[in-house]
């Protein structure tokens, strides 16, 4: 009863800040300036922010129009540089679980032999460190110039950035899983093939599904940027293409569906997180 | 021209001695004389239809009697339909018509969303590049490090450049040396300086110590312009103003959010901070300089080379597209073309104000320049020198440079002489011409005396 009664208040506090943050973003930007006194054929060449001295930022409501307009159309075609919302989106996905899956490939076996062998762990340990602090966005023109391919590039550079994540907390859950465990298993005669399956993977599996976690976030966050920088297709392509258009609109709209879907992706891995925790 | 005459003509002559009328010491004076000779004719479809009908016949009657005979039995006009039916007469005149045969249909080409790649853009639409039987894909892409690293990367077949960039990669300045051209330039003119409304007060360049600037690239016109026009005005533009190169759709954002004083920047970046009540336009480039070039159409060296005929349709459609939008009565319908999302995304009016060359100039007045953007293929020979003096001038390339040799290298002015007589332009006859760049004159032959005649220099 208590539990319910607070998800109702916390819920009914949600709704009124974004209540009177979106009226306040109404009134902020509904206030048109003084209009100018133009000779009309001049003002036919001009802008309205410019003529009527309307506020260049669009209102709660024009965002609300965009949106249920990309909803209607979200997978329209018009040429190379003009597709719907979801197209674009599905280009971005796609690159980021191609990039993140390649990760993965490599992160979790070499996280593995990191964290059971102490000599690859001290050994490794310089180049994790240099390499970590790494914006992934800086391998973008080296990655451009060997891979000589866009796509590829920023593919890449989302591996690159989900990688480290993934490596360091692999490394961490199975170089800490408990001393008595293994000495149990070691006890029982387990062989080392069956001792990483059946007793170091699933008490490391918490720590490395968290390391997942943060990896999906930051690739999510490097896809708009990378995409931004090099163009063609995807969500950060759309938000760099209508703010070359000043579309500020489209560009809020853009905005909450990066948000949105990057929350989906968070979502699907603490779902995971859940499925793999254990109490102790 | 024997072969574009009419093959269903039965009373054609078949001797070679005087011409087929008999009239005539040859056959060229009878060509001269009849209104109807086919070889006078400019119509190149009808030309071309003749000579496919001509190895038709030629072919299906070997012996010159017979043919007669058969034309005289069942006339012409029947014989053209009877053989017709046989040999699709009108297909094969379409082979002939496209040239050689092309090495590669689909290409991509890069460009930057800017008035300057109007003729690589219009050409999509607007059917140019079908027309040449291309299949082209026009990329938009965000930025010239960007458009050059994927030409070099041979994503994309050729791309839209800033007529310094070929010259630049060639000689390897900013990248690896890879021998580079430039066969067409897009547009001459068509650039302005744009100051922020707060600047509405200080027209004279004299004044604007400590101003930040913006140009779309370093290697680009723009820099090199805007670096004349403050030097000229007295101001050393590495030391009294600094100047950042931004990417064009960055700039009016920049401009409102006070980043920046002004920038010279292409079009349509000024007229949409004109549009949007940032800022004013202070002069168009056409008052630095009239006639300059911009933009360039650019492809490596080696794809020229290896798709020779590929190339030549594409640089034909470009050059055709450029003809067009040369004619000002074609300018509204162009900027109705390039104006959606798919190419430059702007509202059609800040388009169409850029290309008729009436606009606001954002101080409540409507200026009328109809020359305010143009569009001339020729990629003169001593343009190339001009900017290669103002990359010495500048500190951007050191020691000798061969001017002549790296201008004839990269501006391929031979290709578009011969593509622009076909498009039904008229080239000039010299590579090189003298111009006068704010009351100067720039002599191409004298290139070193040229950098050393200004006071302010990093030489």
């Amino acid at each position: 009863m208590r539990q319910t009664s607070l998800r109702l208040r916390a819920g009914i506090v949600s709704l009124s800040i974004l209540l009177v943050f979106g009226l306040a973003w109404h009134i902020g930007v509904s206030g048109s300036g003084p209009a100018q006194q133009m000779d009309p054929e001049y003002a036919k060449l001009m802008g309205q922010t410019a003529v009527q001295g309307k506020s260049a930022m669009p209102g709660p409501l024009d965002v609300l129009a965009k949106i249920w307009s990309h909803l209607k159309e979200p997978f329209y075609d018009r040429g190379p540089n003009d597709k719907g919302i979801g197209i674009q989106l599905a280009y971005s996905i796609g690159r980021v679980l191609l990039g993140y899956g390649l990760a993965m490939l490599v992160a979790l076996p070499l996280g593995f032999l990191i964290g059971m062998s102490p000599l690859m762990a001290r050994a490794l340990d310089p180049f994790i460190q240099i390499m970590k602090p790494v914006s992934p966005l800086a391998w973008m023109p080296l990655a451009l110039y060997t891979i000589k391919d866009s796509s590829i590039s920023s593919i890449f550079v989302i591996f690159i950035c989900s990688l480290w994540p993934m490596l360091i907390n692999t490394a961490f859950g199975v170089s800490s899983v408990r001393k008595e465990w293994l000495n149990v298993a070691r006890t029982l005669e387990v062989g080392p093939i069956r001792r990483a399956f059946t007793v170091i993977l699933p008490a490391a599996a918490p720590t490395i599904v968290t390391g997942m976690r943060i990896s999906i976030g930051i690739a999510w966050l490097v896809i708009v940027a990378a995409e931004m920088l090099v163009g063609g297709t995807g969500i950060g392509y759309f938000v760099w293409n209508e703010w070359n258009n000043l579309s500020i609109t489209n560009v809020i709209t853009s905005i909450l569906v990066i948000g949105l879907v990057g929350m989906i992706l968070d979502q699907a891995l603490a779902r995971v997180a859940r499925a793999v925790s254990f109490p102790e | 021209m024997a072969i574009f005459r009419n093959p269903f003509d039965h009373r054609f002559r078949l001797s070679s001695k005087g011409c087929s009328c008999g009239q005539h010491g040859s056959e060229a004076e009878h060509a001269a004389a009849t209104a109807d000779g086919l070889a006078a004719s400019s119509d190149e479809a009808l030309r071309l239809r003749r000579s496919v009908e001509n190895a038709v016949m030629r072919a299906l009657f070997p012996v010159d009697e017979q043919r007669r005979n058969f034309l005289k039995v069942v006339g012409a006009s029947t014989a053209y339909a009877a053989i017709n039916t046989l040999f699709p007469i009108a297909a094969a005149t379409d082979v002939l018509a496209q040239g050689a045969p092309l090495e590669k249909k689909d290409l991509k080409v890069g460009f930057i969303p800017i008035t300057c790649a109007t003729p690589i853009i219009m050409a999509a639409p607007m059917g140019f590049y079908s027309k040449q039987g291309l299949n082209v894909e026009v990329i938009k892409t965000a930025g010239w490090a960007v458009i050059r690293d994927k030409t070099l990367n041979k994503e994309y077949d050729a791309a839209h450049m800033l007529s310094p960039m070929p010259l630049a990669i060639s000689m390897g300045v900013g990248s690896n040396a890879i021998p580079y051209t430039m066969p067409a330039v897009e547009n001459i003119n068509g650039q302005a300086i744009t100051l922020a409304m707060k600047h509405k007060d200080k027209r004279d360049p004299k004044s604007w110590k400590g101003f930040k600037f913006a140009v779309p690239f370093d290697y680009s016109m723009h820099n090199y312009l805007l670096r004349y026009y403050l030097a000229e005005a007295g101001l050393d533009p590495d030391t009294d103003v600094q100047i950042r190169s931004v990417p064009p759709p960055e700039m009016v954002a920049n401009l409102r959010a006070d980043n920046i004083d002004g920038f010279l920047a292409p079009d349509p970046v000024n007229q949409r901070a004109v549009f949007d009540g940032v800022g004013f336009i202070h002069m168009l480039s056409k008052e630095i300089w009239d006639g300059h070039p911009c933009c360039a159409f650019a492809a490596s060296k080696e794809f020229v080379t290896t798709y020779p005929n590929t190339y030549s349709a594409l640089l034909k459609a470009i050059i055709e597209a450029t003809a067009f939008a040369t004619k000002t009565e074609n300018r509204k319908q162009i900027a109705e073309a390039i104006a959606p999302p798919n190419y430059l995304n702007q509202p059609v009016t800040v388009i169409e104000q850029v290309l008729t060359g009436t606009y606001a100039d954002g101080l409540g007045q409507i200026k009328r320049d109809a020359k305010r953007i143009d569009f001339d293929p020729f990629p003169w020979e001593s343009f190339a020198v001009w900017i290669l003096t103002q990359m010495k001038r500048w500190g951007q390339i050191k020691g000798d440079v061969d001017y002549a040799g790296v201008a004839k290298q990269v501006f391929l002015a031979t290709d578009a002489t011969r593509l622009m007589k076909e498009a039904g332009l008229t080239p000039p006859t010299t590579t090189t011409k003298t111009f006068s760049v704010m009351g100067k004159v720039f002599d191409p032959a004298k290139p070193e005396e040229y950098i050393a005649s200004f006071p302010i220099k990093r030489t």
